[in-house]
Order: C-alpha cells, then structure tokens, then sequence
C-alpha cells in the first residue's frame, strides 16, 4: 500500500513549489534518463548479438542492416539524448546558481530540451523505420550512399541531427548571455572583466604575479571555478556543433540532388580531409568539453562536499586553459591508421599533443582528491561514493586511449573493442556518469526543494550494480579488443563468446541497475509530481537563492 | 625489448595494463576508505606535486619513446617511402568486392612486404588476422582520386617474423552490404589469404 502511495504521491515532492528553472531543469533531466534507458536496452540488444549462439534474441536482430542502425543510433542518443540533455540541464540551474544571477531565458531553455529530444527521436526513427546505418562516424562518402541506404532515411536522419545542434546552440547562447548579464554580483563587472576570468588569465596572472613577486599576489576572480570550465567548455560545444551542422548540410545537399534525380558527384569532397575535419570537431566532444566540463564539476563537487577552498585553484584555472588549447590539436589520433595522413601531423597531433591529455586529466583528479583529503573525516554520502566512482573510471580511462595513441600500438589497437570498450565505454558509463549522479545527489535537495529520496537502500545497490557492471563491460570488450575482436564488425557466430557472455552480464548489472534508478526516482517524486514537472510553473523565477556554502554542512561528520 | 609481433606486444600491454588498472582502482578505494577515518591515515607514500607532475610528463612522453625503440613497425611506417620492399601487392576494392586480389599470397620469413590497396568507392580497411582471429595488422583504405584521377594509395609495408596462415577483412564498416542478409557471412573476408614459411618455431629465421 505504501509502495503504491509512493509510486502515485511520491515522499514528499511538491511540484507546484517549484520555481521555472527548478521545472525546466528536472524536464531535461526526465528525458535524459528515459533516453539512457533507451541506450542502455540498445546497448544490451548489441551485446546479446555478439554472443552468437547465446543469442536469446530474434534472428531479425543479427540481421546487418538491423544490427548497424542500432550501433548509428546509439551513440545519438546516449551522447546527444541523455548525457548532453543532463550536462545542458545541470548547467543551465547551476550558473545562475554560483553565479546568483537569473538564467537569460527560461524559453530558450524549455526549447533546449524540446530540440534536442525531438532531434534524437528523429534520427532514431530514421534508423528504426529506414534502417539509415553510417554510422556516427558518417564517413564520407558513406552517409551520401544512396545504393545502400534509403535517400528519405538519410534526410530524417539529418534533420534530427540539425535540431540537435540548433539545441546545443541554444544552450550556448543562454549560458554566455547569463555569464556576461551586469546584474547581481556582476553589475559593475565589465565585459573584459568576465572575459579575462572565462578564459582563466586572471588564474595565470595570479601565478605569474606570485612566481616573480609583484604585489597583489592573488586578485579575486570574477567568476567561480565551476562557472569558467563551463564557460571553457562551451567554447568546444560551440565548435563542435559548428562541425557537426555544417557536415549534416553536405550530406542533406547530397541527398536532396540524389531524390531530385540529379545526383552530385561524390569524389567531389576529398575523404581523408572530410575525415581530418570532422574528427577535429567530434573529437571536440570526447577531447574537448567532456574532460573540462568533467574537470569543471570535479572541483564544483569538490568544493560543495568539503565547504573548503579548491586546493591549487589558481593552477587549475590556468589547466582549463590549456585544456582547451589542447582539445583542438588532438584530433590526429584518430587518423593513425589512415596512411595518407601527414606523418607530422600523426606524431604532433597524434602522440606528443594528445599524451598532454595525461597531464591535464591527472592534474585535475589529483586535485580533486587533494581538496577532499584536506577536509577529511567526510560523511560517505552518495554524492561522494558517485564523485570516487567518477574518478575512477576517468582513471581507467584516460590512460586506455592515451596508450591507443601511439602509432605503433594503435597498428594493433585500432578499430578494435579495445578503444569503444575500455576507452570510451568506461570514460561515459564510469567516469561521466557516476560524476553526474554525484551532481544530480548534491543537486535534488535544492532543485526539488527537499525532497526525500524514496530509499538509501536502492542508491546503494544502484551504485554498486552500476559501478561494477560499468568496469566489468568495458574490461570484457576491451579485452576481446586485445583479442582482435573490431568495434564496427559483424560477428554472430560465437567468435568472441565467452568474452561476449561476459561483458552481455556485466550490461545486463547496469541495465538493471538504470531500473533501480528510475524506481527510486518515481517513488520519491510519484507519478503525479512526475506529470507536474512538465506542467507550467505557477513562479515565473529564472534563479535559486540558496548560497552554495550550506550544502557543505550536510557533508561533515 | 623488441616486440616481434602483435602477440607479444599485446600480451605486454594486457598485463602492464591490468597491474595499472588494480593498482588506481585500489588508489581510490583506499583513498575512500581513510577520507572516512577520524584518525589520520599514515600514507604510505608521499607524493610532491612537482614529483607527481613529472611523472605524468615521463608516462606521457615516454610511452612514445619506448614504443619507438620497442616496435619496429613504427619507424618502418615512417620512413616506408625510402625502404625497398622484398615484395609489393597492389590491389582494389569497390562495392565491398576486392579487385585483383591474388589468390594467395606466400611470403618467406622475415621480408619485408608492401601493400598498396585503392578504393574506388567508401572508407573500408586493410587487415590481417590470425587463425584465431587476433589481428596482425592494418590499416584504413580511403577512398579518393588524384588530378589525373589516379585513385589515391594506401599503403603499407610489413614485416613477418613469424610463420602462420592469415585471413583478410575489411577493418573498417563500409554499410551493412559487408555481410550476407542473415548476417552471418563477412563478404570480404577472405579466408587464408597469406602464408608466411620458413620461421624458427619462436620467430624469425
């Protein structure tokens, strides 16, 4: 009986107290994990394929054109559908929140996440219904082949990819609009003043100042730690979305002349360079924003589970900088194996400019762990067992694909499971979204005005299911990738079957675990409150007054 | 140390890589651990900020040096312009068909062999696997024709030290026409494709 008062009423959530930005922020975040649960059963469905005679599933699923558009939608909507839906959200509550300024606007908000949930269905019917498949990589001229795939299929496709982008560009333009809004804390700030602290030169004058002895030794930045690896990490947002958009237009042109009965000549666009520039602005993604934003709310979470200072904050500062600098001449290492690419440009951009990733990356978990050691003894709260959780699958991660990028392993690594499984599966799965369930944990109290989590219990087993499903897949596909097992091949017939069973277990814990989630969830909101998140907000209030410090009190022993 | 071949250089990389994985796992798990403790925990190292960053700069920098000095492939790759090879294939594929592929290819141990493959229409790859289906090597064949309309070259040069029978498959996805409908057929895979003879039992000659 109570279970059922739960799953209808919830604990104690009341959607009518909450404010705009609380609802638009908690309307994301819905569609964020109904869209990870989503990936999750795709993810699933891919693994119970590659376990050959295992297989528990329909033929129709081994079946190419079946089997590959669901490894092109996939990523769409785990990257774009859940983890940029949640990353846009949170950020878009928390800068008016460190910044104690209202959000620029709550429309543009609401229609971040319309586009964006609407631009995924879309390109996930393309698959679903037209069995569009090239690929998130849409190597050229691939995307444009209308022999083996339908021209309408391609065309949804892009489309839903462009609405997207048009998302992410909201999302830009609503974080810099508030960051650079002269109201509040910021009225007497110049544009130059905010500028100088987003780019963190305020952070490296203050080091140089204190290096060779000239008075003020540390000048009080404009803006919060947090606040300018968002700002720092936007800046590739901004990039990427730019690339990504501009390469959905040729083929959209493509495929438009190909249905008019006029196709355009596809040798037109040189390959390899369409590689080099869309890799450029993808790997601004992986390279890019998601280590600064991740970098970024290490030190956020850092600091609001201590109440303390950041440890090195000025050295940090100046680290984002470089981070950016570095996520834009990366993007070799995924041409490695392309024996057309420049030499240099394999070993500068490739090797010697990536491997600065260790540096950075090492630099930002060492000074995380050093802000929490500080402040021991802490409460092991969730938000903290989620934060250790992040750091290790970053840990694990970093080092994986800074060992791909090597012209001599990647000969052997490439395109096997090694870099999707124990790189990229491991980074998203362990080190990004255990980061955000610890922001989401720090984060319920205030964005739903202290509600109660339904049971502690459920957290925990979801943790651990997750944590331990999370490494274990990666660690199985990645050493099926040792074993010469490819990312982007078919194989029904038991080949890698054992490694297979393996990490289809390990999937299965983090399925199930996504389910415990979500239950714990609706039974502390109800289906009610639920419903009531996507209702109009009767306080029109685009910010939230609760300082940060007084999350810090709940955290000590 | 000198890896003779992808086997023993994975097989390297497997247990250097899995000491490193228990070793941070259980960084974390312990650092989580003592972040509870009221009494202080003794560390067991102590690690200095600068002692700590040179150490991400040796790991980063010299992974690339030891791989260098250790894989052979890797200044062979660099400077393939200026090696003669002991024996050079040339061939193309279009539609996910291979184009004067020779039946077989038999290399003796220890040459030096060129590969130059051309696509004439997508992205697909070049490799070479084991019976076991553990890779040898590859590489990315893209697609692209010059101003006289030559097609575009990929090549590469490798070294076999170690006798065995190679199949070859497209290492890159080029569309679901790869495979046979069910799925169960890899239209490109072409199965014993080269031979390698006259290797010691543990390589070379």
């Amino acid at each position: 009986m109570s279970i059922m008062k739960n799953l209808i009423h919830g604990t104690n959530f009341d959607h009518t107290s909450l404010n705009a930005l609380q609802k638009v922020t908690l309307r994301a975040v819905v569609m964020s994990f109904l869209f990870f649960g989503l990936v999750a059963i795709e993810g699933m469905i891919m693994r119970a394929v590659v376990t050959g005679p295992a297989n528990p599933l329909p033929e129709m699923f081994s079946h190419p054109y079946h089997y590959f558009s669901i490894m092109t939608v996939h990523p769409i909507v785990g990257i774009f559908g859940s983890t940029y839906q949640l990353v846009f959200a949170a950020f878009m509550f928390l800068v008016p929140f460190l910044t104690k300024k209202p959000l620029y606007s709550i429309k543009l908000a609401n229609a971040v996440w319309l586009l964006i949930t609407i631009g995924t269905a879309l390109a996930w019917i393309a698959a679903f219904v037209w069995q569009y498949a090239p690929l998130y990589t849409l190597y050229w001229p691939l995307p444009a082949d209308t022999e083996q795939f339908k021209v309408v299929g391609g065309i949804v496709f892009i489309i839903g990819v462009a609405l997207i982008m048009l998302g992410t560009f909201g999302f830009i333009y609503n974080i810099y609009a508030t960051i650079f809004a002269r109201v509040g804390v910021h009225k007497d700030k110049t544009t130059k003043e905010l500028l100088i602290s987003g780019f963190g030169i305020d952070g490296m004058l203050n080091l140089w100042h204190k290096l060779t002895g000239k008075p003020p030794y540390s000048k009080e930045p404009a803006l919060a730690l947090p606040v300018v690896a968002i700002f720092r990490g936007t800046v590739d947002t901004f990039l990427d979305a730019v690339v990504i958009l501009s390469a959905g237009v040729l083929v959209l042109v493509y495929l438009i002349f190909d249905a008019s009965g006029n196709p355009l000549n596809v040798a037109a666009i040189d390959a390899l360079l369409y590689k080099n520039y869309f890799w450029w602005g993808l790997d601004l993604v992986a390279d890019g924003l998601v280590l600064i934003y991740v970098a970024g709310s290490w030190y956020l979470l850092a600091t609001l589970i201590t109440g303390q200072k950041l440890f090195m904050e000025n050295v940090a500062r100046a680290a984002l900088m470089l981070e950016l600098l570095v996520s834009w001449m990366v993007w070799s290492h995924h041409l490695l194996a392309d024996q057309g690419q420049p030499e240099m440009m394999k070993l500068i951009s490739g090797e010697m400019v990536t491997a600065f990733e260790l540096l950075t990356q090492g630099l930002a978990l060492f000074i995380t762990l050093v802000t929490l050691w500080k402040a021991r003894p802490l409460k092991m709260t969730m938000e903290l067992k989620y934060l250790l959780g992040g750091l290790v699958g970053f840990g694990l991660a970093v080092p994986a694909a800074i060992i791909q990028a090597d012209m001599g392993m990647n000969r052997v690594l490439h395109n096997t499971q090694w870099i999707i499984m124990a790189h990229v599966h491991i980074a998203l799965i362990v080190g990004l979204y255990m980061t955000l369930y610890s922001a989401l944990y720090v984060l319920w109290p205030i964005v739903t005005n202290n509600t109660k989590m339904f049971s502690s219990k459920l957290s925990n087993i979801h943790f651990w299911l997750y944590l331990i499903g999370g490494i274990g897949m990666g660690a199985f596909g990645g050493m099926a990738g040792l074993d010469g097992m490819l990312r982007r091949h078919l194989y029904v017939n038991g080949e890698f079957n054992t490694l297979m069973i393996l990490a289809a277990i390990c999937g299965t814990m983090i399925l199930i675990a996504w389910f415990i989630f979500l239950l714990n969830i609706v039974l502390s909101v109800g289906i009610k409150g639920l419903i009531g998140i996507f209702l109009p907000a009767k306080d029109p209030s685009a910010s939230y007054g609760i300082e940060p410090e007084t999350i810090a009190e709940n955290h000590k022993s | 140390m000198t890896f003779s071949n992808s086997l023993e250089l994975l097989a390297f990389h497997e247990t250097a890589y899995t000491i490193y994985a228990l070793l941070i796992i259980s960084v974390i798990a312990w650092f989580g651990y003592n972040l509870t403790r009221d009494k202080k925990a003794d560390s067991i190292v102590r690690i200095p900020f600068y002692g700590y960053i040179a150490f991400l700069v040796a790991g980063g920098v010299g992974h690339h040096i030891f791989t260098y000095n250790a894989i052979p492939w890797v200044s062979q790759d660099i400077t393939r312009h200026n090696i003669k090879p002991d024996a050079s294939y040339e061939f193309e594929i279009a539609k996910h068909k291979w184009i004067g592929l020779p039946k077989k290819i038999t290399i003796q141990c220890g040459q030096t062999v060129k590969f130059d493959v051309k696509s004439r229409d997508l992205v697909y790859g070049f490799g070479l696997f084991r019976q076991d289906g553990t890779l040898v090597t590859q590489m990315q064949v893209n697609p692209g024709v010059d101003v006289n309309g030559i097609l575009d070259s990929n090549d590469m040069l490798w070294t076999f030290n170690h006798n065995g029978v190679f199949d070859l498959t497209s290492t890159e996805y080029s569309g679901p026409a790869q495979y046979s409908e069910d799925g169960k057929k890899d239209l490109m895979l072409v199965k014993n494709f080269v031979e390698v003879v006259g290797c010691k039992e543990g390589g070379a000659k």
